[in-house]
């Protein structure tokens, strides 16, 4: 256990955010969720005593009847805002006055540092460059990412919980959100911040970073493995398996998106556009996971082979 | 003006007349002035009586609804808050402030961005000197660079948290989808800010940052000199998307410039417009979402026509 090289990663300023992300991210997750957890049950309640559903005012909060709705925003809002900067700013000081901004040597093209590391929030972007190549981990799947995001909204057919939190309600869209930024986004963000090191290679926390070490991995292609040889047969076959996968994983979604009755009232919502959209996105994503399964227990590299681009 | 007429009643007169008739005139001038001084005391201790103080607020402060509500919309950088708010959406644990802990972090970055730029010349020879001249020889130039740098992290992090909050809560829902949107680019454009900043201290981190990322543009479908389809359509290293991010087939002066062209300005302006557009939106979907009284699934409306 070499703790130095723990420490050296971790207490990289640059790497402070990371740090910080550890704790905040699970923090956050644990607030939302308990706020929702607690609603489902005021929810559940509601949904078996119909005559306390009239009466109830429907929040966890507590109310009294004559209570206004509302409160002006001087005092109640502003005096928040300013408590709220106050604090920001004396956390920043602290954090600036301790420690210091990193700055390397000036900047030599013919010096190549290693491992070269994006800044860490792009790292989720470089982690995937392991998996895909570059037109896909850097141009392809980030504009999706962007246009998946907007595209949410727009997909998401069913009209409950808004405004509140809720798990019970919402539950596909929360887990396959959740999915998606905390084990796809935060989860290779620490992946690239801690455990990579020199050569892009896996070094687990304590484990020192040896800048000579060379892992010997023969990687084949899908193709290979069917011992088919012709580039034609290659692409053919490529086109297939990856016909087979999104077949096969957009089928699994729907099995599992139409198991109870509430989905299937949202399925019926949905227009063809919005469902087969959901499906593009949600299959795309999980191509990730799934290359990262081929890599790393099966050694295989690319699904589809072709002279212009590989996936 | 006293003490003048005091000199000159001293001269003409004798000494035991003159005693009386100075103490006569100081009377005379308490008896004038003292009221007087009493108002502008007045003012004093009570500041929103005044003219000055009524130019500038031009509302009184008053604890009643009507006055705080004034308060708010009468001044142009509280404005954008309506006059009052859900009484539950004030607690920490709805919104958990992320939004605006982000717009504040703007703020911050841009009065000590405005600060660098004093000290900061975007050319190969300078940038890294000015740099390390800030941390050395600026007074407080240090604590300014750290703010500077830690702000943006800071940014970074809470508009995730943000997002995460706003998809936890559904406040995507219709009618907010739009706003979602802006939102998802000032995500964006926060990640291009915080990265095209990197690059600026022209240092080894930087650089090879900005290497590492802007060779996956080459990479490009189509307008990529390496990625697929690129070549077939005559796309070179010194015409493609990354000789046009770079200004040059490798990263150099150029690339200096333009980042600095584009986190100093061109970034900042953009993010700032989709920044009053989403506030606006805020204010014009029906203020913060929630919290909102729970919906039964019972209560679904039929379908859409
Ligand atoms: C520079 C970045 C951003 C700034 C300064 C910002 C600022 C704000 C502020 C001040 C609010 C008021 C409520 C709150 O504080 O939570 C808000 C609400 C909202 N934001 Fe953002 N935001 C940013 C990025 C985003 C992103 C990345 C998203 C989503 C992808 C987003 C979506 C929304 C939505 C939908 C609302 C309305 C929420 C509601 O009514 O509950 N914003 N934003």
């Amino acid at each position: 256990m070499d703790w130095h090289q723990l420490w050296s990663i971790l207490s990289t300023p640059d790497n402070v955010p990371i740090t910080a992300l550890l704790f905040l991210v699970p923090f956050y997750t644990w607030y939302g969720l308990r706020q929702a957890f607690a609603n489902d049950r005021l929810i559940a309640q509601l949904e078996t005593d119909p005559v306390l559903a009239k009466t109830h005012p429907r929040k966890t909060f507590p109310f009294r009847p004559g209570w206004s709705k509302e409160v002006p925003v001087w005092p109640y809002l502003l005096r928040i805002e300013f408590l709220a900067a106050i604090i920001v700013t004396v956390i920043l000081f602290v954090w600036s006055v301790a420690l210091n901004a990193p700055l390397e040597e000036p900047a030599n093209p013919n010096l190549t540092m290693n491992p070269a590391k994006a800044p860490w929030y792009f790292l989720g972007l470089q982690e995937m460059l392991v998996y895909f190549d570059p037109w896909m981990a850097g141009v392809v799947l980030p504009t999706l990412i962007i246009v998946g995001l907007m595209a949410i909204p727009y997909m998401d057919a069913n009209p409950l919980g808004n405004g509140y939190y809720t798990f019970k309600q919402r539950k596909w869209a929360i887990l396959a959100f959740c999915f998606g930024f905390l084990g796809l986004w935060v989860l290779m963000v620490i992946i690239g911040t801690i455990i990579r090191g020199p050569g892009w290679m896996w070094f687990w926390p304590g484990q020192t970073w040896d800048h000579n070490r060379v892992i010997f991995e023969v990687n084949r292609d899908l193709p290979d493995i069917f011992g088919i040889t012709s580039m034609v047969g290659k692409i053919i076959f490529g086109l297939i398996a990856l016909g087979v996968y999104f077949g096969g994983a957009g089928w699994a979604i729907h099995k599992l998106f139409v198991m109870n009755e509430f989905n299937r009232k949202i399925y019926q919502r949905m227009t063809l556009l919005q469902y087969l959209a959901l499906q593009f996105f949600l299959t795309t994503m999980m191509l990730l996971p799934l290359k990262m399964v081929l890599r790393l227990l099966f050694r295989i590299k690319y699904i589809l082979v072709s002279p212009w681009a590989n996936i | 003006m006293a003490d003048e007429k005091d000199t000159q009643t001293d001269a003409k007169d004798t000494q035991s007349n003159g005693k009386g008739r100075v103490a006569g005139v100081i009377e005379k001038v308490k008896e004038q002035i003292r009221p007087k001084l009493n108002q502008d005391l007045e003012g004093l201790r009570q500041p929103q009586k005044t003219q000055l103080y009524k130019s500038i607020f031009r509302v009184k402060h008053e604890e009643t609804p009507r006055s705080r509500s004034l308060s708010v919309l009468s001044n142009v950088f509280l404005h954008l808050h309506p006059a009052r708010i859900n009484r539950d959406a004030v607690r920490y644990s709805y919104t958990w402030g992320m939004g605006g802990i982000t717009f504040y972090l703007f703020v911050v970055l841009t009065f000590t961005g405005v600060l660098l730029m004093f000290y900061y010349h975007p050319t190969k020879i300078q940038a890294f000197r000015d740099i390390l001249y800030l941390e050395h020889d600026v007074p407080y130039g240090k604590l300014l660079r750290n703010m500077h740098r830690w702000g943006a992290h800071l940014m970074v992090l809470t508009v995730w948290l943000h997002m995460f909050r706003v998809f936890l809560t559904g406040s995507y829902k219709k009618p907010r989808e739009f706003n979602w949107c802006v939102g998802v680019i000032l995500l964006v454009l926060t990640l291009l800010l915080s990265f095209t900043g990197y690059l600026l201290p022209d240092d080894q981190l930087g650089f090879w940052a900005v290497t590492v990322g802007t060779n996956m543009a080459r990479a490009t479908p189509l307008l990529g000199s390496e990625g697929p389809l690129g070549p077939q359509l005559g796309m070179t290293a010194y015409n493609d998307v990354r000789f046009a991010l770079l200004g040059g087939s490798i990263v150099d002066s150029n690339a200096l410039l333009r980042a600095y062209i584009w986190h100093c300005i061109g970034i900042p302006v953009i993010a700032s417009t989709f920044m009053i557009v989403h506030f606006w939106r805020v204010r014009k979907d029906g203020g913060i979402s929630g919290p909102s009284p729970v919906m039964l699934a019972k209560e679904i409306k039929p379908e859409r026509p």
